[in-house]
């Protein structure tokens, strides 16, 4: 046992040999390295390596102990040795300099520059792990978005700290809806400082050129602040992305007062990468392979959205996923759907009709639309227009499945006109180009024209008064 | 608490801490780590070592680092000052860590439970001289408007004579009110405070028999699926179902004396939205606001997972400890799934053998114990009290064969399933028709028969053998279409859309809606199964089904739930006498 001097002649030796380099590592396995014989080193202690060649990179304690340390190397393994390969423990967790400055440029996914060009470095340095935000010091999100996008605007509200996934598949229009919601969103009559932090995480090359494309022409570029973590670099890295890329919404969102809109795709490549080191240790799988701890992690970067008390600032969250093998009861899009306010579910059935966006709103949903919409922030008629469109979509459905076994012909008139309201609804109320920016009003108004085609005794989400001033107009 | 090193850091693996050199740890002792203090919890012991599950995030914790023990397990304090505070999964307060540590919550920050500033009103109800046994009342502090708290005796004293006690006027919780002289001549000085380990379920004098429903205001759980007070419930349902939503309409409109509303692993910001409605919210029974009876636990999904294991049992103790005052306390736990998988995370970590689906082997077990703390008790002092359990229950991709909910299922006795089709047209509540059972009919229908004129459970009755029906007529219909079904059976088909929109919906934004009264349900009830009587009565008269569904007196059952104050039952009768007249004068034109 040591008595309280010796701890703390060892809290005092721990200081000093932080930064100490130590050389030669016992195993190298995929990207952990695996170090014997340190000082005491602390659990997600900031590491770095240096190769064999005198390059450097970074890593992070995974697991200590007084025996082995393991350390996790964000660009990866490949060309270190057991012999040559230094190491270093810093001594403090992993932590990213942030400033304004780095909005317009394009990192890679541990917040350094992707073309040799030096980041300005900011003063502040902070933490990547982020800390969890006080319940109590919460503002409750109510303002609304306006994306100029019918089906999200009237049925699945964006509201400004909301985090909304949107669950795709491969080949769909995914990327063009986020450009455009990028490019459109503005809550109106308020001039907010606006821009956009957006997380790559094994996207293909082409993907990030086409989000820069959309942002450079829509002027926006010098208001983005870029972390690519492309499909051929390391897959460790896709694992800290996310991280760097909140990291500095944070900053800018939290002590810079500005409205942050963070674009984080593909958050399966992202579980995936972290599959990979749950393996690769030999951690209990749970579902599907993912580790337990999926959900704790993937929390761990949603609920760092959101607005913070007399901080002025918020972020949005728009998370992108493809769902393996659209299956929405896969792990990663399932436990997504437990933790964001919300969810934007794509259908590829709606897509080969070529209906833009191919957004199915009846499994969609936007949890905090409830306070942000109606008399005084959208229109007074909103929230019963939205029920109302989704209880009658939802009896198309039913018609259609109907209809596809008896024959169109043979259903009531009353069945028919329900096939009417759905064409309409999804031809002319969800269909809509890439470029058409349409207001709230003109949005509900072509809500109100579907649900002219529907007798008015139908309605039973609407009150008589709504019904009267706008059915039929 | 920095006196007693338990031993040193020897390896970590995220929340969990292997520890050597262990000296006198105990099982299930609280322990602080390092310097930095972080607090955890000692979950094994073998051969000089021990695993400690921190309740905090882990960074920074080095090999070598001391353990300090606090000889106490886990446990919570208990006093008066709990009602309207929010605390996180270890009942720190949420409100006071925000000063200290600002937005965000730092590590290693405590702060004591109750305020120990504040002064509460104590009034005396023992004489020096008293006996009293363990769980006796000593004096009353009126908590709030609505809660009187009783202070008593410790459980841990059997049995004391009052030496001394303080007279009626205002102390803190630090304060020491009474000493107490114990059988062996030791004294004891009592406060208005005492600690209760979170594990360990509180003792009771004796378990009672359920007897009464916890009124909700949801038609479809009050009238259909009833709950018993002291019952349990499981609430499943995929992510968009309505489970929060469901859960915060009970916390907000049912009949208990206390809501403890625990939420665990769920989303930060429906904390805010709890914290920021349920104060301007009136109790309609009491017109006070609804934060005066209620506790809140947030732990949300972002902050450590071991805190969150331990909300669950955080929550409960405290409901156990107003149910020992004599109070009809409510437990609303979202989501318990999100305890199960904390479970299954720290039982990874800790490299245990894994059984369905990587949960332990241990997951019924530990399910059991949290839900048979529920009941209708007679506590140590004699007064009744029950913990009624409401646990949501998130099974992945909503698929209902799942460990956590085919566990659930074995250990509660009713089951609300929320139907994810219902929730896509905005049915709302979801619950399903189909799914959801009850046991506790047997319970509740004395009560019932009582307020309905005993027409409740034949009324029950015949609504659940038509949706059955409707059920199968449903699967024709999509076979041939309704066209072919003659009237009889199409009015059937009639009847339940109308139940569905007109009683089983309730809209959770409409001030008359969002509450319904026991009267409403009964009247609204009667009057759809009188529609379905006397209709199906003149179709086989005659009369055309499309002529009957055409009434503009159905268009008003449709909207009763919106348009009928809660009180208003005159109103009923009108429309009783509508339906009567309507129906009558189409029997009329036809019968010529």
């Amino acid at each position: 046992m040591r008595t309280k001097e010796e701890t703390l002649l060892v809290h005092t030796d721990r200081l000093l040999l932080s930064g100490r380099e130590y050389r030669g590592t016992s195993r190298i396995d995929g990207p952990l390295v695996y170090m014997r014989n340190t000082h005491p080193v602390g659990y997600g202690e900031l590491v770095e390596i240096t190769a064999p060649d005198g390059t450097h990179r970074s890593g992070q304690v995974l697991e200590t102990s007084d025996e082995v340390v393991v350390v996790q190397v964000f660009e990866g393994t490949e060309g270190l040795n057991l012999p040559g390969t230094g190491m270093r423990f810093m001594g403090e967790p992993l932590t990213l300099p942030v400033s304004e400055q780095m909005l317009g440029r394009v990192m890679n996914g541990l917040g350094k520059s992707r073309d040799g060009s030096t980041i300005p470095q900011g003063a502040v340095e902070k933490d990547v792990n982020g800390q969890p935000i006080n319940p109590t010091a919460r503002e409750y999100p109510r303002d609304f978005i306006q994306t100029g996008i019918s089906v999200i605007d009237g049925m699945t509200t964006l509201i400004q700290g909301q985090k909304v996934p949107i669950f795709s598949g491969n080949g769909l229009d995914h990327n063009k809806l986020a450009a455009q919601i990028a490019r459109q969103a503005k809550v109106r009559g308020s001039s907010g400082d606006f821009c956009i932090v957006f997380a790559a995480m094994g996207v293909k090359h082409d993907v990030a050129k086409y989000f820069i494309d959309s942002f450079e022409e829509s002027g926006v570029l010098d208001n983005v602040a870029l972390f690519l973590s492309l499909a051929d670099d390391p897959s460790i890295e896709r694992t800290i992305t996310p991280k760097t890329a909140l990291t500095l919404a944070e900053h800018l969102a939290f002590d810079k007062g500005k409205q942050v809109l963070v674009i984080m795709t593909d958050m399966t490549n992202y579980c995936e990468a972290l599959r990979e080191i749950g393996t690769m240790r030999g951690e209990i799988p749970s579902r599907k392979g993912y580790p337990g701890y999926l959900y704790s992690n993937l929390a761990e970067l949603y609920e760092r959205s959101g607005k913070i008390l007399g901080r002025g600032g918020s972020i949005t969250q728009l998370p992108i996923l493809t769902m393996p093998n659209d299956d929405i009861s896969h792990p990663v899009p399932d436990l997504t759907g437990y933790i964001t306010e919300g969810q934007i579910v794509f259908d590829r059935s709606m897509q080969a009709r070529g209906i833009y966006p191919p957004i199915n709103c009846l499994p969609s949903l936007s949890r905090l639309m409830k306070d942000g919409i109606g008399e005084g922030m959208t229109r007074g008629d909103h929230p019963h227009l939205a029920n109302q469109l989704f209880a009658s979509y939802s009896h198309v459905k039913d018609v259609q499945n109907l209809a596809s076994v008896i024959g169109e012909e043979e259903l009531t008139s009353l069945d028919k006109q329900y096939l009417e309201f759905g064409n309409f609804f999804e031809n002319k109320f969800v269909n809509q180009s890439f470029t058409e920016d349409r207001s709230i009003e003109q949005t509900l108004d072509i809500g109100w024209e579907a649900l002219s085609k529907l007798p008015s005794e139908e309605l039973q989400r609407l009150s008589d008064d709504e019904i009267a001033e706008h059915y039929g107009k | 608490m920095k006196d007693r090193i338990v031993g040193q850091v020897k390896r970590v693996n995220g929340p969990v801490i292997l520890i050597k050199d262990v000296t006198d740890a105990a099982m299930m002792e609280m322990v602080r780590i390092g310097e930095q203090q972080l607090i955890g919890e000692v979950v094994k012991l073998h051969d000089g070592s021990a695993t400690v599950q921190v309740y905090e995030d882990a960074t920074g914790i080095c090999p070598g680092d001391n353990v300090y023990g606090s000889g106490m397990s886990l446990s919570v304090e208990l006093g008066p000052g709990l009602i309207g505070t929010i605390y996180d999964g270890i009942q720190r307060p949420l409100e006071k860590l925000m000063g200290v540590s600002g937005a965000y919550i730092s590590r290693g920050v405590t702060f004591p439970a109750l305020d120990h500033e504040k002064k509460w009103p104590f009034v005396p109800t023992v004489e020096v001289g008293a006996n009293l046994t363990r769980g006796m009342v000593l004096g009353e502090v009126l908590e709030t408007e609505r809660v009187m708290h009783k202070i008593m005796v410790p459980p841990s004293i059997d049995e004391c004579v009052v030496a001394n006690i303080v007279g009626e006027g205002s102390y803190t919780v630090e304060d020491i009110i009474a000493t107490v002289v114990l059988p062996d001549g030791r004294e004891e000085k009592l406060t208005m405070t005492q600690r209760w380990p979170i594990r360990v379920p509180r003792p009771v004098h004796d378990r009672l028999p359920l007897a009464q429903p916890l009124i909700t205001g949801l038609r479809v759980i009050d009238s259909l699926f009833p709950l018993a007070k002291g019952g349990t419930v499981a609430i499943p349902g995929g992510f968009g179902t309505g489970k929060t939503m469901t859960q915060h309409s009970i916390a907000q409109w049912c009949d208990a004396d206390i809501i403890v509303y625990i939420g665990c692993g769920e989303r930060g910001n429906e904390m805010t939205d709890v914290l920021r409605e349920f104060p301007q919210l009136i109790d309609p029974r009491t017109g006070q606001s609804l934060m005066e009876r209620t506790l809140l636990i947030a732990n949300t999904s972002n902050m450590p997972v071991s805190a969150r294991e331990a909300s669950i049992y955080t929550g409960i103790t405290m409901a156990e400890y107003y149910r020992d005052q004599g109070y009809h306390v409510a437990i609303m736990a979202d989501s318990t799934s999100r305890w199960a998988e904390a479970l299954r995370e720290l039982s990874g970590r800790m490299e245990e053998m894994p059984a369905e689906e990587g949960f332990p082997a241990y997951l019924p077990t530990r399910i059991a114990q949290f839900y048979e703390r529920a009941g209708l008790m007679q506590s140590l002092s004699g007064e009744t009290g029950s913990v009624s359990i409401i646990g949501a229950v998130s099974p992945p991709g909503g698929d209902f064969s799942e460990p956590v909910t085919q566990h659930t299922k074995r250990f509660v006795r009713c089951f609300w399933g929320l139907d994810r089709s219902l929730a896509s047209s905005r049915h709302f509540p979801a619950i399903s028709w189909i799914d959801s059972y009850t046991e506790y009919l047997a319970e509740v229908q004395p009560w019932w028969s009582q307020h309905s004129e005993g027409t409740w459970q034949i009324n029950r009755q015949k609504i659940m053998e038509l949706l059955q029906k409707e059920v199968r007529l449903q699967q024709i219909v999509k076979l041939v279409g309704p066209d072919a079904l003659p009237d009889s059976q199409n009015f059937i088909l009639e009847v339940c859309t109308l139940f569905k929109t007109a009683f089983l919906q309730q809209d959770a934004f409409s001030e008359i809606d969002r509450f319904c009264s026991v009267g409403k349900q009964v009247r609204m009830l009667d009057l759809i199964l009188e529609y379905y009587q006397r209709g199906s009565d003149a179709i086989a008269k005659g009369v055309p089904m499309v002529k009957i569904r055409r009434l503009k007196v159905i268009q008003e059952i449709a909207r009763m739930r919106l348009t009928i104050e809660n009180e208003d039952l005159a109103a009923f009768d009108k429309l009783q006498l509508r339906l009567e007249r309507s129906i009558d004068q189409l029997g009329g034109i036809y019968e010529d």
